[in-house]
């Protein structure tokens, strides 16, 4: 169907004020990260700062161990990802095949468990993470994570497990193939972006969390990035707002440039089964 | 969801077989948590622990930075997992729970008798409860007014002092007389109208708080109780002197508006001289004045800042014996001016670092005398009456949406039954 050039303005035009409404949060932080104190204090902020400087990047850079941080998140993100993955994968593919009330009780329980405040879970979770030694520990941190992304991993997989048609198993079960090979060869490719789009939830749903860290982690060379920002912000949330908007400011790009990589095998993962072959 | 209970019931398992570790190797090592947020302030208490370290080497203390974000609940989960710090930073109205739990130590025959008897009693006060004191309160910092002192020369009015406050009654006519041409006398930044209003109604005699015999605390909104909400009401809807729209503001929000000379005057803590400093455009003169005074003086509420040490830390009399060194007075005059707030020690406050004209420092120190616990420190279901009852009331007062009598039956009747069910 061809759209007319007025149609297509518009929604080129309705597409830009999205953009710029989704932007905004994140140019404001960038513009506030390079404004002196005194322009922070002013009641016309300006877009561009009139006088811009690094020193609130030193200053976060000088207060807080933010490469340290930003490594400790990294790594406890990225592993959360992986681990999740791994472990819900194949369990997606049990849950989505396998058309039994146990699966179907499995999937309704995993929406419950989000229901789940963090609050109370942290003190029995606490209780034996300190029985096992990964109290103030980064690898406790990931379990605590892996575990906490399993559920709606699982819940996202499925879904994309269900989107494979099984004609495909069975034909190539038909040419011989085994039941590993099958899922090897045939089922993995497919399911590529949808693993890459759950990879990509765990990621950043680890990347942002600050209740876990801030309670498992005590010493400063183990805490993650979350925590380490909230050493700007004083009583009554008064807040060290150019140190605070330099260092938000670099813990939002690794999320960036992770989605930036993958976001194709996103979008392909999202189209997966929307058109019917 | 089976891996996660799998995983769940393994380390449940394996919690069973383990067994907890010891910390020390030889020497004693003693985790102190401090709060410290701004940049001198974190130096301040860092070098601090230096010193210590360097001339006690038998007990070495290790610096851990907290954050005020969720401290409530970061320390409830290390004390009900017995991996709390040992030497706790904290706020005083932060302490109860803590305290009533048996979480933290009695420090009554711990410290110093020269600490005990540098601190006013009514700072102690704010620590203790029932027949002990759990936390040393060592930094608080009254409410002032912040005033773009070129303005007020040029108005004429009478710059009030220490010495010679304004009244509530004064304090609303020069608003009133500072406002016009989309100008307001006042900023009241009242997102947390709470607080705010309790603790600068002590200065008009007001209470709200009241203990029977049998110990039990019921809310009376009384006639001194009525005067600062009447005249932040006054002067938010009828004199027009205060902005309406800062009245749902933190503190940080008014600073502009005021830099821009909209506000003459902003009531805000102590310590945000800090960011006025900081953000203050070139050339603008701003000064501290008291908060105006009633029938109770200058007096007004404070939670003090407390250091505790956790009834689980095997080395309480070191801990105390740290706490101590750190408490000296010229180590808390450090620790104040580290955070513009005002050292509660009263050798401290001698310091003349404390007492120059610049920053507003003397003004605030010459108030530290009139700070008394806040009026809801030791209230049980306080927390509970503030966020259901008051402060919807008093929002709802202030923006003049319900009349003085709906907000006292409302702080009242809704007020006492909610504290009733916790003093059943």
């Amino acid at each position: 169907m061809r759209t007319s050039t007025p149609a297509r303005a518009g929604q080129y035009t309705a597409l830009l004020a999205y953009l710029v409404f989704l932007a905004f949060p994140f140019l404001w932080l960038l513009s506030t990260a390079f404004k002196p104190p005194r322009e922070l204090g002013s009641l016309h902020p300006t877009w561009i700062p009139e006088d811009p400087t690094l020193a609130n990047f030193r200053q976060a850079f000088d207060e807080q161990p933010l490469l340290q941080a930003a490594l400790n998140s990294l790594l406890a993100a990225l592993a959360a990802a992986v681990i999740a993955v791994l472990i819900a994968t194949p369990m997606a593919y049990v849950v989505a095949r396998r058309r039994t009330r146990l699966a179907k009780a499995v999937t309704g329980w995993v929406v419950v468990s989000q229901a789940f405040p963090f609050v109370l879970l942290i003190i029995p979770l606490f209780l034996v993470l300190k029985n096992l030694r990964l109290i103030n520990s980064v690898p406790g941190l990931v379990l605590v994570y892996v575990v906490w992304a399993l559920p709606f991993a699982l819940w996202m997989l499925a879904g994309y497990v269900r989107a494979v048609p099984p004609e495909l198993e069975e034909a190539a079960a038909v040419d011989g193939a085994g039941r590993l090979r099958t899922l090897v060869s045939v089922t993995a490719p497919l399911l590529a972006p949808g693993i890459v789009a759950t990879a990509l939830f765990a990621f950043i749903t680890a990347w942002n969390e600050f209740f876990f860290a801030l309670v498992l982690l005590k010493t400063p060379e183990k805490q993650t990035l979350p925590v380490v920002l909230t050493h700007f912000i004083g009583a009554e949330g008064v807040a060290d707002l150019g140190p605070l908007a330099a260092a938000a400011f670099l813990a939002t790009l690794p999320s960036l440039v992770v989605f930036a990589i993958i976001q194709r095998r996103i979008t392909g993962g999202m189209l997966t089964g929307a058109v019917k072959s | 969801m089976r891996a996660r209970l799998l995983a769940l019931v393994l380390l449940l398992l394996l919690a069973g077989c383990s067994s907890g570790g010891t910390r020390d190797d030889g020497r004693i090592t003693l985790r102190f948590q401090s709060l410290a947020w701004q940049e001198e302030s974190v130096e301040a208490n860092k070098r601090l622990v230096e010193e210590w370290n360097a001339t006690h080497p038998d007990v070495r203390v290790e610096y851990v930075q907290g954050s005020w974000d969720s401290v409530h609940d970061q320390l409830l989960t290390a004390f009900e997992g017995g991996e709390a710090p040992d030497i706790i930073h904290d706020a005083s109205d932060d302490l109860a729970d803590f305290a009533y739990g048996g979480y933290l130590a009695d420090l009554t025959g711990l410290l110093p008798a020269r600490l005990k008897s540098d601190i006013p009693r009514r700072s102690w006060q704010t620590t203790t409860f029932g027949d002990g004191v759990y936390g040393v309160p060592f930094l608080q910092e009254p409410r002032v007014l912040i005033a773009n002192a070129t303005w007020l020369r040029t108005s004429g009015v009478r710059i009030p002092t220490p010495a010679k406050p304004w009244s509530w009654a004064e304090f609303r006519r020069v608003t009133e007389r500072l406002s016009g041409r989309g100008k307001y006398g006042v900023a009241w930044p009242l997102k947390e109208p709470v607080s705010a209003t309790l603790n600068l109604s002590l200065s008009a005699g007001g209470q709200l708080f009241h203990r029977g015999p049998d110990g039990k605390v019921t809310v009376r909104f009384g006639t001194g109780d009525q005067v600062v909400p009447r005249t932040v009401h006054a002067q938010a809807n009828t004199d027009r002197s205060a902005s309406p729209t800062t009245l749902g503001s933190g503190g940080s929000d008014t600073l502009p508006g005021f830099f821009a000379g909209r506000y003459a005057m902003v009531p805000l803590g102590f310590s945000y001289r800090q960011q006025i400093v900081q953000q203050a455009p070139r050339g603008f003169a701003w000064q501290v004045l008291p908060a105006p005074a009633g029938a109770g003086g200058l007096t007004q509420g404070v939670s003090p800042q407390t250091l505790s040490i956790a009834e689980d830390c095997p080395h309480k009399k070191q801990a105390a014996e740290f706490l101590d060194f750190l408490l000296r007075p010229p180590n808390m005059v450090r620790l104040a001016l580290g955070d513009w707030m005002l050292p509660t020690g009263t050798e401290a406050l001698k310091d003349p670092a404390l007492h120059r004209t610049k920053d507003g420092w003397a003004t605030g120190t010459a108030l530290a005398g009139h700070l008394r616990p806040a009026p809801a420190q030791s209230v049980r279901g306080y927390p509970e009456w503030k966020d259901k009852v008051a402060t919807p009331a008093l929002q709802e007062y202030y923006s003049g949406a319900i009349g003085i009598d709906e907000l006292g039956r409302r702080l009242e009747e809704d007020g006492n039954l909610v504290l009733a069910r916790y003093q059943r």
